[in-house]
């Protein structure tokens, strides 16, 4: 993402509803351009924060800013911004021309400007020849092209969309990922969009911010959400993870570990933690990133080259498995009582007949994959 | 479909076939006796002696029956008109806003429907000669007036609940949607609250006019020498005696209000179709 300039700025953003803190001190600068989602639970705020900036919410405290401009206590539509909605809000006494007309219509635009710039817009969610038809006799995707296509037509500065992919089905949901997300690069609009639902966030934003509870807990591109999550909270909400309560014993320039009772090795880390001697911390560690190894009567634990010996192995016995195709999921017990997923990949058809119930096996991870979270 | 019934085809056993035709023959068999002997020739409506359409052509010439015909029509379009303007207003104040006495307007809309029509009667009677004399020597319909202003108090309250119902299904989104795309409130009203309200409307004016139209309670406390509905005409008539006149008056207002009816029905009928759609999502 090229540094663009800041579009939309949210600061010290507070919502109470009577005593209920709906969005808690949010301040987040959103540039030109960009593919941004709002990430979290139900009931985290991200909605309230989509519709304050829409205008069908006024902050409890904080300034909001679009292009520089102070929009705080501006009327929906007076803003330069528009909205697919979450179920979809396509009028149903209208055709699909005249919705997508609608906003035209509304700022008086000449007509022969306005054909042509429907035309345009039902070209671009890929609706063309559908304009005399009634939104009755579309499916819920074309529904959504409608909806895409009357907030686009308005050429606005920020498309907001209300959980866009909620409401359509597995298959057409994967589809359409891609879809609005060349759709984006297309317009070059900026597309700021909520959603629970983090493999949505993860496969079409550019930058994601997490919330909960009213509280913005990171904002980051979803790689680095991923890989380095800052918060427990965003470690187990993004994706899956095993989550070690430990304390850090070693915290040196490029080495740390951390011993945590549940496992009965230390975790080697290849890199300092900026943390407190002695500090509880806990390690994040992602199923992917911990593989299985065969330990049978007298077989050695894994060689690493990046952690010393006693360090990153430990040994279990594999309890459960689940088959995903693709992948198969693996629940070690470990001595001690704790379970740990473990993911193999299935790279060949035979890789699921490797492991097998009751088998004994070491576990193993090299020294840049745990995440150390101090919160 | 063949064989010993299935499980679910009741309408295949006979009691059940029987239990049928007897309703029908009881709910339907006087009906169509009334409107048969309208055809009669015979003065008398117990024996059958042939066809003739003279009945009509006597109850046509009858100019007291046209015109407490044309009463009663003019009565229905006004209560109508102005019932459903306050329904529609009620119910969009009821769905629209919070106030105080919010609970309590809501119970006082379902009283109409639920007081018996004749303590209404007799309510309108007291306060059309103790409260509100109303003339009866003003022109035509304003004569009618206290007629009407009974038949709107009670219209209106079904009017409204109608509307209400239809309300009840609007997506306030559509209405975020609007106001999104740059509307104020007045054009989305006209152009997303309205719309959805038309089947309500529609329904509410059918009903509201099949109403007035066959009233009698509360229309016989009202009306007066020169102020004669239909209804209340032709059940003077019967009190001398029941000519087959009288059949054809009665067939004609039954053909009025069941046409009337079902088209009502098919309107909101196809609100609730649309709605299961998913169109009023």
């Amino acid at each position: 993402m090229a540094a663009g300039k800041t579009l939309i700025r949210f600061e010290n953003i507070t919502k109470r509803y009577g005593k209920v803190l709906a969005v808690d001190n949010v301040s987040l600068a959103i540039e030109e351009g960009e593919f941004f989602a709002l990430l979290g639970p139900s009931g985290c705020g991200k909605t309230t924060l989509l519709r304050m900036l829409a205008g069908f919410e006024t902050p409890s405290d904080g300034r909001i800013l679009i292009d520089g401009q102070d929009v705080s206590r501006t009327a929906p539509n007076k803003r330069p911004v528009n909205m697919v909605f979450q179920s979809y809000a396509v009028f149903p006494h209208m055709t699909v021309a005249q919705n997508v007309a609608y906003g035209l219509v509304v700022d008086r635009v000449p007509a022969a400007e306005r054909e042509r710039r429907v035309e345009a817009a039902l070209g671009l969610v890929k609706l063309d020849g559908y304009g005399a038809r009634k939104p009755d006799q579309l499916s819920g995707g074309q529904r959504q092209r409608v909806a895409l296509a009357r907030a686009l037509v308005k050429r606005p500065r920020v498309l907001l969309l209300d959980e866009p992919l909620s409401a359509l089905d597995a298959k057409l949901r994967e589809a359409m990922r891609t879809e609005l997300a060349q759709l984006q690069e297309k317009v070059g609009v900026t597309f700021l969009f909520v959603t629970h639902d983090q493999d949505e966030a993860l496969a079409m934003a550019s930058r994601c911010a997490v919330m909960n509870r009213g509280l913005l807990q990171q904002v980051a591109t979803p790689s680095d959400l991923y890989e380095y999550p800052n918060s427990r909270f965003v470690a187990d909400f993004i994706g899956s993870v095993n989550l070690f309560e430990g304390r850090l014993a070693v915290d040196e320039a490029d080495h740390a570990e951390v011993i945590a009772p549940d496992l009965p090795a230390p975790v080697y880390l290849d890199h300092g933690v900026t943390g407190a001697h002695e500090s509880t911390v806990w390690v994040a560690l992602r199923p992917e990133k911990i593989e299985l190894h065969k330990r049978g009567e007298g077989r050695a634990p894994p060689a690493l080259d990046d952690a010393p010996e006693g360090r990153n192995r430990v040994p279990g016995v594999i309890r459960q498995i689940a088959y995903l195709g693709s992948e198969s999921v693996y629940d070690v017990g470990l001595e001690g009582g704790r379970t740990v997923k473990a993911l193999r990949s299935n790279l060949t058809r035979r890789d699921q007949e490797d492991f097998t119930w009751d088998e004994p096996v070491w576990l193993a991870w090299h020294a840049c994959s745990p995440a150390v979270l101090l919160s | 479909m063949s064989g010993a019934p299935g499980p679910l085809e009741y309408l295949r056993r006979w009691p059940i076939r029987a239990w049928l035709a007897a309703v029908i023959l009881f709910l339907y068999a006087p009906l169509v006796t009334l409107m048969a002997f309208s055809f009669n020739t015979s003065r008398r409506n117990i024996v059958w002696r042939g066809f003739t359409l003279d009945w009509y052509r006597q109850a046509f010439e009858d100019s007291d029956l046209i015109a407490a015909f044309g009463n009663s029509l003019a009565i229905a379009a006004i209560s109508t008109v102005v019932s459903v303007a306050l329904g529609a207003l009620t119910a969009l104040l009821l769905w629209r806003f919070r106030f105080p006495a919010k609970p309590a307007l809501e119970g006082a809309l379902g009283l109409p429907i639920v007081v018996p029509e004749i303590c209404m009667g007799v309510a309108m009677l007291v306060f059309f000669t103790q409260v509100l004399p109303w003339p009866t020597d003003l022109i035509w319909p304003l004569n009618l007036g206290a007629i009407i202003i009974s038949h709107i108090s009670f219209s209106f309250s079904f009017v409204a609940i109608v509307i209400r119902g239809r309300l009840a299904s609007f997506n306030r989104e559509l209405e975020e949607a609007a106001r999104d795309l740059g509307a104020g409130e007045w054009r989305i009203f006209w152009d997303v609250i309205a719309p959805h309200m038309r089947p309500g409307l529609l329904a509410g004016a059918l009903l509201a006019f099949t109403l007035s139209l066959d009233d009698f309670v509360i229309t016989f406390f009202t009306s007066g020498p020169d102020t004669t509905t239909f209804p209340v005409k032709v059940y003077s008539m019967v009190r001398f005696s029941v000519t087959p006149e009288v059949n054809a008056a009665s067939t004609i207002l039954i053909v009025l209000t069941v046409a009337l009816t079902a088209i009502a029905l098919r309107l909101s009928g196809g609100a609730v179709a649309r709605i299961e759609a998913g169109e009023g999502l």
